[in-house]
């Protein structure tokens, strides 16, 4: 589905995930989190980075290996993204829902 | 007729969602003891509460000296395709539980006092069931520290109030 996003022409999945990585920028990551009602600050940043760097590396992603990511613990990162942090940081940072159970 | 005017006039109504999960942990089986963590971390990991009551021999699974000692059971159980009288050789619950370990691994489960590190860290919350505490006479310190307290099962009901809760007796 294409649609516009700050500004942007981006196509999202029927999840409402971006299906290119290269699409994504701050400003559609601000309007994706507010959608999930996140409001990004300075914290949010580097965990997002992260989540695309693994994402690129082709690591599935878990809680457990963002928690020992050394960039945000468990604990922060379910503060950070409340109400299912992995789902909503992976939509936010542009990338695909995780299929993790874990 | 009137049936067709009632299924017109009917308003969508979304499904609700589930709210909150009370799992109940009664065995100290290493499956049983992953399926029910793994259900309350998937809750949290949906935005969903999850709490968890440990009761008979699911406290062997908060108890600081069993935590690392939990077996799979490789008599009495079918799906492990082995002979019962093979099962029961001494040394085959151990050899069975670190086969299973080091698949788990290998899909980032972590072990058991990690994944309770875990639960409690993503909100889920712990409670120890006091009449199998006074029956096992076990103490507030043989428990890991994650245990918030220690309450009956009228106390668990009680936090089991709520529209969408769920409760699973594993």
């Amino acid at each position: 589905m294409e649609t516009t996003i700050a500004g942007k022409q981006v196509k999202l999945n029927e999840q409402g995930y971006l299906t290119d990585l290269n699409e994504w920028n701050r400003d559609v990551a601000a309007a994706l989190a507010a959608e999930e009602g996140v409001e990004l600050g300075e914290e949010h940043w580097p965990v997002l980075e992260y989540l695309q760097s693994q994402h690129k590396q082709e690591v599935p992603l878990t809680i457990r290996n963002v928690g020992k990511s050394g960039i945000v613990d468990i604990k922060g990162f379910y503060a950070l993204f409340p109400g299912g942090p992995l789902k909503k940081a992976s939509r936010i940072a542009g990338i695909p829902k995780p299929a993790s159970c874990i | 007729m009137e049936t067709q005017e009632l299924e017109q006039n009917a308003v969508k109504v979304e499904p609700a969602k589930v709210k909150k999960m009370m799992l109940i942990l009664s065995k100290a089986t290493i499956d049983n003891v992953y399926a029910c963590f793994i259900l309350a971390n998937g809750a949290r990991m949906e935005g969903i509460e999850a709490e968890i009551f440990f009761t008979f021999f699911g406290l062997e699974a908060v108890q600081k000296k069993k935590i690392d000692h939990l077996h799979v059971a490789t008599v009495g159980n079918p799906a492990m395709h082995i002979p019962t009288l093979l099962g029961g050789l001494p040394g085959m619950e151990s050899f069975a539980t670190n086969m299973m370990k080091k698949e788990m691994e290998k899909l980032d489960i972590p072990p058991v006092g990690e994944f309770i590190e875990i639960l409690e860290a993503s909100g889920a919350k712990l409670w120890a069931c006091k009449l199998a505490m006074d029956m096992f006479h076990l103490k507030r310190e043989d428990l890991v520290d994650e245990i918030a307290d220690i309450i009956t099962v009228g106390d668990f009901y009680e936090k089991a109030s709520g529209e969408n809760t769920h409760l699973l007796f594993i």
